[in-house]
């Protein structure tokens, strides 16, 4: 394209660019800084030091949210990421009746705002006579999983040639076969990349959370809230920052595989 | 023969997926949506038999002792502040995100590819963690004020936590990806040989934009104003956090029904007519542009 052109560049456009990324990152970067600052006052620079991340991971509560996060988050993916990989495999296939009422089902999650979401399975758990744990957050979890994990997968089923699972077929492979031998090789990336998104996404969670989780479920967001509530510590900034430099490494990590494969 | 087989092997591949999803998400939301119409239990909860309409009513009007009715503003006030602060977050979001993906989509492609990444980073970190981060920025003595102070520029304290203006700050950078990333989509399918005519035409650069290119871009913009607007409207934490008492929004309204209110039947009915809110808007958009959002 002619970006070079002078006519294309429109007034205004780069400085404004440049103004959003400064806005996006800028609170990441301060955020981050300040959790390797020596001074018990959290917001004013005095040294470098990570008492602050030794005095986490002293933190027997702090432990004790990353674990159920984790136990969470890794139910959560399997489950969602399973699901949603057979239901792609089934909507690549033929055409049916209700296939467009399926499609829009697995956007529901995605567009009904999670408040919502939150009050409804609430009311729908306490209805069933369900105690609010760690069961009642993996089902939510994995409900609003389903549909991160299901979109990259359905990407890589959509790019793949037919034709592939046709020969398979003729050279006498059953279903079963043709699907670990040819189609799972080859949507791998994508169930990978599915599946990733899936974790990040649990681990991320707060506002449902919040709701299901009840008080022996505390995941790490349901706990850095809590603590943010209360005041704010130089012990809330390093957690805060873990947590984010950990989703962004997921990130950066589903990005470069998704890059490398296709 | 073999038909009915793979009738048979697509359904039992969906069953997993279509069974969680409707007993997980329609069946709570249509319990939800009859727990609004019940009448409340003393301490949270519902007396199942009993219909009411308490809930919608007591949405408009405050029963007073001699159960006659008086008009109440009080919750129509906080879902006209949440409107006004999800539109302005709109608004502000878009005049923000559509030259920044305009800025992207006229690189080349690899730097797209980075630009991208660096945007699509903040959409997938914790929103909670990075609402945070900006009461370490606002607070007083904090950040911002700390540097306006230093350059003379402000008398006295920031005092801009806590109050509606924080609450916008933090939808808009909260948002902002969501409004970058489905314009940036469709302004990187767009034809720009369409540009290059009208500019051979003798469009001046002002007319290309707001003859072709807009136009063009009209399906991204929609679907990222809705992917603002909709979580906006919704929010809960955001305005918890940054808006403190004068702030509250329909999440935070909703919660406290479930908290220290305790009426479900009321928060059931809240949340409720958010979603009708959030489903007419959507309905809307697709009958605009004839598909879902995000495609």
């Amino acid at each position: 394209m002619q970006a070079s052109q002078k006519l294309w560049r429109f007034r205004g456009v780069s400085s404004t660019a440049l103004f959003a990324f400064v806005y996006l990152y800028l609170p990441i970067v301060v955020l981050v800084a300040l959790s390797f600052n020596a001074n018990r006052i959290a917001t004013l620079w005095t040294g470098f030091s990570l008492d602050w991340y030794l005095k986490v991971m002293d933190n027997e509560n702090i432990l004790r949210a990353t674990r159920n996060s984790l136990i969470i988050a890794c139910g959560a993916t399997a489950l969602s990421t399973v699901f949603a990989t057979m239901a792609a495999l089934a909507m690549s296939g033929r055409r049916f009746r209700g296939m467009a009422a399926i499609n829009a089902m697995l956007g529901l999650p995605l567009l009904v705002p999670e408040i919502v979401t939150a009050v409804a399975s609430l009311l729908f758990f306490l209805a069933l006579g369900m105690e609010l744990g760690l069961v009642t957050v993996l089902i939510a979890h994995t409900v609003f999983c389903i549909p991160f994990a299901y979109l990259p997968i359905r990407a890589r089923l959509e790019g793949l040639d037919p034709r592939l699972a046709e020969a398979a077929a003729d050279l006498y492979a059953g279903p079963f076969a043709t699907f670990r031998r040819v189609t799972l090789p080859l949507i791998l990336p994508g169930i990978l990349s599915g599946a990733m998104l899936a974790f990040i996404v649990s681990l991320d969670d707060f506002v449902i959370t919040f709701f299901v989780a009840g008080a022996g479920a505390t995941t790490l967001p349901v706990y850095i809230f809590g603590l943010i509530r209360m005041g704010i510590t130089p012990e809330v900034n390093a957690v805060s920052a873990l947590l984010l430099l950990v989703s962004m490494a997921f990130v950066a990590l589903s990005y470069w595989l998704g890059k490398r494969q296709s | 023969m073999s038909d009915i087989r793979t009738r048979l092997r697509q359904s039992m591949l969906l069953a997993p997926t279509t069974l969680t999803l409707l007993v997980f998400m329609l069946l709570p939301m249509v319990l939800m949506a009859w727990m609004s119409v019940l009448a409340p239990d003393t301490y949270g909860g519902v007396r199942w038999k009993e219909w009411s309409l308490d809930a919608y009513v007591q949405f408009l009007y405050e029963r007073d002792l001699d159960d006659s009715l008086t008009l109440n503003s009080d919750y129509l006030a906080i879902f006209g502040r949440s409107f006004l602060l999800a539109g302005f977050a709109t608004v502000v979001t878009l005049l923000i995100g559509f030259p920044t993906a305009l800025y992207i989509a006229l690189k080349d492609e690899k730097t797209r590819q980075r630009l991208i990444l660096l945007v699509s980073i903040p959409f997938w970190t914790n929103l909670l963690v990075r609402t945070y981060a900006w009461i370490l920025l606002l607070r007083n003595g904090g950040l911002i004020d700390s540097a306006l102070s230093v350059l003379g520029l402000s008398q006295g304290e920031l005092d801009v936590l806590y109050t509606p203006t924080a609450v916008a700050i933090g939808f808009v950078y909260s948002f902002l990806p969501f409004m970058i990333l489905p314009i940036y989509a469709s302004l990187e399918k767009l034809d720009w040989r369409l540009v290059e005519a009208a500019f051979d035409l003798g469009a001046n650069r002002w007319q290309a934009l707001r003859r072709v290119i807009l136009p063009l871009a009209m399906p991204g913009i929609a679907a990222g104003c809705l992917m603002v607007f909709i979580p906006a409207i919704g929010s809960y934490y955001i305005p918890e956090l940054l808006g403190g008492g004068k702030s509250l929004m329909i999440g935070n309204l909703v919660q406290n029904q479930f908290g220290t209110a305790r009426n479900w039947p009321f928060g059931a009915a809240l949340s409720f007519m958010l979603l009708a809110l959030v489903m007419v808007s959507l309905w809307i958009y697709t009958a605009r542009f004839k598909r879902p959002p995000g495609e």
